[in-house]
């Protein structure tokens, strides 16, 4: 299909989920989400899927948790307060082994905050998916596009990790409109998975989901076996961008909503014979940690500009090495970046 | 008078359920919990529902139920049970999907998910064993301890001042519209022993019949907790418990 509809990101990402096979949407209004919960149940009949509005987001990631037990296509979507009330399920997710896909769209904050776009819950996703070793494998889309193409792609990774995938985005990617080019609608595939539960057994053998093992030998076997499917999808899904001068001065580093300010900015540096260069992380977890190591030893320094008071910065000064120095553009708690705020500030640096 | 049943010489005249493994539980000399799962497993083999059920094993001693019961299982987390039910029967609705939940885990960390199950009319049953006191984690107070119980968390006997009364989840749940069959029984003496196998038993078929949300009570025992001996137990519930939790059948779709 060569047309393109506007829509808003949180459109575009349920559509795109709709579009991927999820059959299944179990949610709490948010703002600033709620387009997501009310696309799905508006769409969700039409494809004979279930929207089922749950009482808290406690709740939302326990009903994810029982469905996709029985391997089902499901999704939750929420903002950050409500993601932290999903960190138990998450966890219990990772233990047992569970696909999923939840998408946090993140506010403001700590506590209450504000429904002003922020990106302050990167350890939320990449460290914080609940108590334990478990890997939420976390990928960061940058336009209304890439969240719909998301949407739909999520599902099969999460199924092939058996994990918990996590969209990150943020309030202003959640409600911008764009021109997407949306995906035909495909059913997903039978529920066949050798350890889903649910319906007739016919005389196969009983399962257990369960991530309760007080044998603590069984307990780090399990452990191992989730780090080896997470080295798997280091292996294969770890993602990432580049754009901008191939001799550059000095590198951006930044995701989502910041990866578009750069881009701008980097094209207005460029009247000015200012050379840059973007690396934008795709994916967060696994994160992209080569672009970096090798671009730090090319550059003057490497600049991380995102909205928070510095937490995606950590994994760039892991990746990095100490080659270059890694500065910081930040604003939080709802404040922007403009591309005006970030040229200036890279000015002053340089 | 009913015919008597002839028995064969050197058939059986008692096995252990097809609903149960033969994994050896791990319950207190005393405990009822023996009892509640052996009358769950005998009715899912009455409506041969044993092949398509998957048991929701929560958290408390009821943790490892997902051993005893000859089904698909799930471990929830604390208090989570219903919802987790509640998304497998969304996927599935030909599946038979049940919790077993403490009073801790139903009533104290677990009362919404359960309320908004109930509320949401959501076709699961719920076996609800309350017998006064957290047990996996050594005795403390729970939202159904009786008044003056001494628990490790009210050593001097619960004060209502300070912790309320006991919750009467029946009660509570018996004016929500979507419940299809409620009933609180026991499991001290053959007579109470035979009125909670039916009680389970319409409590499954409400679920077979997509009546609704069911849920028994099976005011149970804690030998261990409450410093009785199994015999002094039994007559705890008789004379104490049953005071504060009377046997009822609070909701039958079929009445």
């Amino acid at each position: 299909m060569s047309e393109r509809v506007l829509m808003t990101g949180n459109e575009a990402l349920a559509e795109g989920a709709i579009a991927g096979g999820c059959r299944y949407f179990f949610g709490y209004p948010i703002t600033p989400q709620n387009a997501i919960p009310q696309y799905m149940a508006e769409h969700m009949p039409e494809v004979g899927g279930v929207y089922l509005q749950a009482e808290s987001e406690l709740a939302s990631i326990n009903l994810v948790y029982g469905a996709a037990s029985t391997g089902a296509y499901v999704m939750t979507s929420s903002s950050s307060p409500g993601i932290s009330l999903m960190q138990e399920g998450l966890s219990y997710i990772l233990g047992s082994e569970l696909p999923c896909v939840v998408v946090n769209m993140v506010r403001g904050g700590p506590g209450l905050g504000n429904i002003s776009a922020a990106q302050s819950d990167y350890w939320l996703a990449t460290r914080g998916a609940g108590h334990g070793d478990g890997r939420c494998l976390t990928f960061a889309p940058h336009s209304v596009q890439e969240l719909h193409d998301w949407g739909a792609d999520a599902f099969p990774i999460a199924q092939k990790y058996r994990a918990p995938v996590m969209i990150l985005a943020d309030g202003l990617l959640a409600n911008m409109a764009e021109a997407v080019r949306l995906r035909e609608r495909q059913e997903p595939p039978p529920r066949t998975q050798e350890w889903a539960v649910g319906g007739e057994r016919n005389g196969r053998p009983r399962r257990i989901i369960n991530s309760l093992w007080t044998d603590v030998e069984v307990m780090e076997a399990v452990n191992r076996r989730m780090a080896e499917r997470f080295e798997q999808a280091a292996a294969n899904e770890t993602r990432w961008e580049e754009y901008g001068d191939d001799s550059p001065d000095f590198v951006f580093a930044a995701y989502g909503i910041c990866a578009r300010i750069c881009k701008t900015a980097i094209d207005r540096l460029a009247e000015e014979g200012i050379r840059a260069r973007l690396i934008r992380p795709i994916s967060l977890l696994p994160f992209p940690a080569r672009p970096f190591y090798e671009w730090a030893e090319r550059v003057s320094r490497i600049v991380c500009v995102e909205l928070s008071l510095g937490q995606f910065i950590e994994d760039v000064r892991l990746a990095s090495a100490c080659r270059c120095p890694v500065e910081l553009i930040w604003h939080t708690g709802g404040v922007l970046l403009t591309p005006e705020e970030v040229m200036a500030r890279v000015k002053e640096m340089l | 008078m009913a015919e008597a049943k002839q028995i064969a010489e050197g058939e059986p005249i008692y096995r252990r359920p097809a609903g149960l493994t033969e994994t050896q539980m791990r319950y207190c000399p005393g405990c009822t919990h023996g009892t509640a799962h052996k009358l769950i497993a005998e009715v899912l083999e009455e409506l041969e529902l044993i092949d398509r059920t998957v048991a929701i094993a929560t958290v408390g001693c009821s943790v490892y139920a997902y051993e005893y019961f000859n089904t698909d299982a799930v471990e929830a987390a604390h208090g989570r049970g219903p919802a987790v039910a509640t998304g497998i029967k969304r996927v599935s609705p030909e599946t038979i999907v049940f919790t077993y939940q403490g009073d801790g885990d139903l009533a104290a960390i677990g009362l919404s998910e359960v309320i908004h199950a109930a509320q949401r009319g959501e076709n699961i049953t719920v076996a609800f064993i309350n017998n006064a006191v957290f047990g996996m984690t050594r005795g403390q107070m729970a939202p159904t301890t009786l008044v003056g119980q001494k628990t490790t968390t009210t050593p001097l006997g619960r004060d209502p001042k300070l912790a309320g009364m006991p919750m009467m989840v029946c009660e509570l749940l018996a004016t929500i519209p979507g419940v299809a069959y409620l009933a609180r029984e026991t499991m001290i003496d053959p007579h109470t022993v035979r009125n909670a196998r039916r009680s389970i038993k319409k409590a499954f078929q409400s679920q077979v019949d997509g009546a609704g949300f069911s849920l028994v009570e099976l005011v149970s025992t804690c030998p261990a907790w409450w410093h009785k001996d199994p015999i002094e137990s039994m007559a705890w519930v008789r004379d104490e418990m049953l005071k504060q939790y009377p046997l009822k059948v609070f909701v039958d779709y079929e009445a």
